[in-house]
């Protein structure tokens, strides 16, 4: 149960933001939180931050995961969850809201006269996040009804209005639908428009963007500044940076239940004064990191020492590749089309896209783990999709393969030493006795900067960012030409993404190994790629150069794309 | 608002009708499946007797006359035409499994009686307290379920210990206690109960707490799994209070697993109903099935066999249905 302690002794350790450099001075705070403790059991995860929240104004809360910025979301709306002691000097909700503003004497009968009318709340991925077995309208109308706002035909009416309004076409249509049929984008608006239903002064929005393509989330971010335009107040949760820098006044970079770094938006992010602002920012990919390490520690950014490409006889060469899927109506859906790319040795090609794109089954056609129907991919020249199983498998250890969630492809019961010596077997120079494959399964884990303490632990008890190391090795085990990476850092946390990059590019440089590098998000595209292609519902719609397809895009398409991608520079 | 891309797809009118059609398909479909398991099911218990060692019309003459001798060809030959055994063996099975369409299931060797009429009478109460069964079990284990589940360690312990307790008490057991607290004891309800409303009360339940039991087990697994996911912090984040979040949300999504035991419930409790009906003095089919299988009057048992696979069949064809209503995702799936 969620106790709340006034604790009015304790000092105070206010730590407002300086007056803003762009003039746009705020007005009295909505929300003001003075030293916010919250623990679970003897564990202290948010320690003391203060903050506040103005109408018509963002303040943004970063943070990687662990971090606390999701806890102090949920303990302003009174749902720390089970186990969790919050205390605080102050949080206040002003003015004139029930209990005198001062949200830390709430009872859970006036939190619930709060919840959805003074506060409303927006989680990440509506499609887990909105009740999949009830009416879209119902859900974005709950609010209205649990409030006693108007009669069952007044609020369908302002159901369809709440919808029209966040921009879903056809609202009357969609409102009889149920979530899971709606598109993604569609889906997180209706989310919204559930909660600024009742028009509430505070909206806290947890990581609203976070499953959205690039061009979808641009167009939530849309919404949510309109929103604010109007008057709103915002706490935007976010690990994002660049998201971040689109839509927020202020930041709050937590970090360890701490605020490490306050103040307004266009400052922290160009001008941090935390080490810890810094290497988030560092750690972010982008057209001005490629070539160099994310990670700097205190040297300046070194350039990679990188082995020539060699481009010569490709290694991969994939030639008009067709694959048509059945859906479950009997209408065949065309998912790769006609798309070709050649991979030279020590090669990066990147291939963006989002999602439905078609881009991770070309990326299985490519492993051999996909028959297309028409097309073939060829292997240093040689056939390598037309072969049958049995022809293809001495050829497989050419080709490695390393995917978004490791923690799917490992068998949970192994320990990491038995999947990397297991990989070894099945590689063309397999270990002749366990001295060598444990001498072997050394040598890999240093290559992937883990050690001999990881042996013996299964991949439960490993980090997101070593489980990617894991698999990383496991891909390398076989010596192989080639490793399709698909999505590899997309789950992971931006400070461990930049150092899996860091990683895949170390390893480029000394092995010379090629990457067919999958991927949605343009950042880590451009930083890591040599060549891209961008697809669109199954075709390539635009190849080149990095540098000629993010600084020059042709294809509308691309160019759409690079529109909406929120950048840090957008910092305002 | 900006003007904002449109998500192009199919319109909801061509959708619903594509998956109305298709809902109407599956349906066919399921009837077509369950029709053929019925007859498959007769072939079966057709097949069964004729492999009883030993001449049918003997075993009746014996039947009726409580002896055991054999008997002259003229003796048998009227027993014979009686029951069509004068015909080939694919004639006789045809004959059956058509009869079956016309609602005929045969000839009771012990009462001369179609096998209809001997079931028919007794099959209503037994219905009765199956059906009544299945539905104070559902209020039951719901009950326990929606009062219980992260509502506290305290609570939460006797809710799931109440869960294991009543699953592994088997009815007979719980049937002869309910009687002797009950009706002989604290004369509440008759002893002999006949199948009046007071006399169905204790039958009812011995048959619903063990159900209740597994029901509310798999429900809680399910409702515990459900109360942490992000649609309900967001209900709550709409200011819903504990109770409502319960029953608005989390009850739809955690009811599945008990509908699937639900269809195989039903025709285990039809089956199970005879220990029920002995000790309660309870009309039914159970003690119909008891004296037939005593008696060994084939056509009577082979049709109660046939009664239990068209409930289950049945129940499994309801089960198929209440899944689309309860998350219409399952239809669009299939």
């Amino acid at each position: 149960m969620t106790v709340l302690n006034a604790r009015t002794t304790a000092s105070t350790r206010a730590n407002t933001p300086a007056t803003t450099d762009t003039g746009h001075q705020a007005g009295d705070a909505l929300l003001t939180v003075e030293n916010l403790r919250v623990s679970f059991g003897p564990a202290e995860v948010v320690k003391g931050i203060s903050f506040t929240a103005h109408a018509g104004r963002c303040l943004a809360i970063v943070g990687e995961s662990g971090s606390g910025k999701s806890v102090t979301a949920r303990t302003l709306v009174g749902l720390t969850g089970p186990g969790s002691r919050v205390q605080a000097d102050r949080i206040t909700l002003d003015p004139g809201s029930p209990g005198e503003g001062d949200l830390t004497a709430l009872g859970e009968r006036a939190w619930r006269g709060v919840r959805g009318k003074e506060i409303g709340f927006v989680l990440q991925d509506a499609l887990v996040s909105l009740d999949q077995l009830r009416r879209v309208g119902d859900e974005v109308g709950e609010p209205l009804r649990l409030h006693g706002w108007g009669d069952r035909s007044a609020r369908t009416e302002r159901v369809v209005e709440l919808l029209e309004s966040v921009g879903v076409p056809e609202p009357e249509m969609r409102a009889r639908q149920r979530p899971y049929e709606l598109s993604g984008g569609l889906r997180q608006r209706a989310l919204i428009a559930s909660a600024i239903a009742l028009d509430p002064r505070l909206l806290i929005a947890d990581e609203p963007t976070t499953a959205l393509d690039v061009t979808v989330q641009a167009q939530v971010l849309d919404l949510l500044a309109a929103s604010k335009a109007r008057g709103t107040s915002i706490i935007l949760i976010s690990h994002d940076l660049s998201v971040v820098a689109r839509l927020a006044d202020d930041v709050a970079v937590m970090r360890h239940g701490e605020i490490v770094e306050y103040g307004p938006t266009r400052q922290v992010l160009r001008r941090p004064q935390h080490e810890y602002t810094q290497a988030l920012l560092d750690a972010v990919p982008s057209e001005h990191t490629r070539g160099t390490r994310l990670v700097r520690g205190d040297a300046p950014a070194a350039p990679r020492k990188r082995r020539p490409v060699d481009r010569g006889r490709p290694l991969l060469d994939a030639r008009n590749l067709t694959k048509v899927y059945r859906g479950p109506d009997g209408v065949d859906r065309t998912v790769v089309q006609d798309v070709s790319f050649e991979l030279f040795g020590g090669e990066t090609l990147g291939i963006v896209g989002e999602s439905g794109s078609g881009k991770t089954t070309a990326a299985k056609i490519a492993l051999a783990l996909l028959a297309p129907e028409g097309g073939e991919v060829l292997l240093r020249g040689a056939a390598w999709s037309t072969l049958t199983q049995r022809q293809r498998r001495p050829l497989r250890s050419r080709v490695g393969v390393v995917y978004q969630d490791p923690l799917s492809s490992f068998d949970p019961r192994w320990s990491v030493g038995r999947i990397l010596g297991d990989a070894l077997s099945r590689g063309p120079k397999p270990p002749s006795s366990k001295a060598e494959t444990r001498d072997r399964v050394f040598r890999l884990l240093e290559q992937v900067g883990l050690g001999a303490e990881h042996l013996d632990a299964g991949p439960l008890r490993l980090s997101g960012g070593q489980r990617q190391r894991v698999a990383i090795a496991r891909a390398l085990a076989p010596e192989p030409e080639l490793i399709v990476c698909d999505e590899p850092v997309s789950a992971l946390d931006v400070s461990v993404q930049a150092q899996v990059l860091d990683l895949l590019t170390d390893l480029q440089d000394d092995l010379g190994v090629s990457y067919l590098f999958i991927s949605h998000d343009l950042g880590v595209i451009h930083h890591m790629s040599d060549r891209v292609l961008v697809m669109k519902d199954g075709k390539v719609v635009e190849r080149g150069t990095a540098d000629e397809i993010f600084t020059r895009p042709q294809h509308a398409y691309t160019q759409r794309l690079l529109t909406a991608l929120p950048r840090l520079e957008q910092a305002s | 608002m900006s003007a904002v891309t449109l998500d192009t797809g199919p319109t909801v009118a061509r959708l619903s009708a594509r998956s109305g059609v298709r809902t109407a398909r599956t349906v066919a479909l399921k009837v077509v499946t369950a029709v053929l398991v019925l007859i498959a099911a007769a072939s079966v218990t057709f097949f069964a007797q004729l492999l009883i060692p030993g001449d049918r019309a003997t075993t009746i003459l014996n039947l009726k006359t409580g002896r055991a001798q054999t008997y002259s060809p003229s003796e048998l030959a009227p027993v014979k035409a009686k029951f069509g055994f004068d015909h080939p063996v694919l004639v006789q099975y045809l004959h059956y499994v058509g009869g079956l369409f016309k609602g005929n299931l045969g000839t009771s060797y012990t009462q001369y009686r179609p096998v209809t009429q001997v079931i028919g009478s007794e099959i209503v109460p037994s219905l009765v307290l199956t059906l009544l069964a299945l539905v104070v079990a559902w209020v039951l284990a719901l009950t326990v379920t929606l009062l219980t589940v992260k509502r506290g360690r305290v609570a939460t312990a006797l809710g799931s210990g109440w869960e294991s307790l009543t699953a592994s008490l088997p009815p007979y057991w719980i049937g002869v206690v309910l009687l002797v607290v009950f009706s002989v004891e604290l004369r509440i309800f008759p002893v002999i109960g006949g199948d009046g409303v007071s006399g169905t009360v204790l039958p009812v339940l011995t048959l619903a707490i063990p159900l209740a039991g597994f029901l509310g087990q798999v429900t809680r697994d399910e409702f515990e799994k459900v109360l942490d996911q992000p649609f309900i912090t967001t209900a709550r984040t709409r200011g819903m209070g504990d109770t409502a979040v319960r029953l608005r949300h989390a009850l739809r999504h955690s009811v599945i697993p008990a509908i699937t035991l639900s269809g195989w419930a039903l025709g285990a409790l039809l089956s199970g109903a005879v220990i029920a009906e002995n000790i309660f003095g309870r009309p039914g089919i159970g003690q119909v099935l008891v004296t037939a299988v005593n008696t060994r009057d084939v056509p009577t048992v082979s049709g109660i066999v046939l009664v239990v696979a068209a409930v289950y069949v049945v129940a499994n064809l309801l089960v198929d249905l209440t899944y689309r209503l309860v998350d219409p995702r399952l239809g669009a799936r299939s």
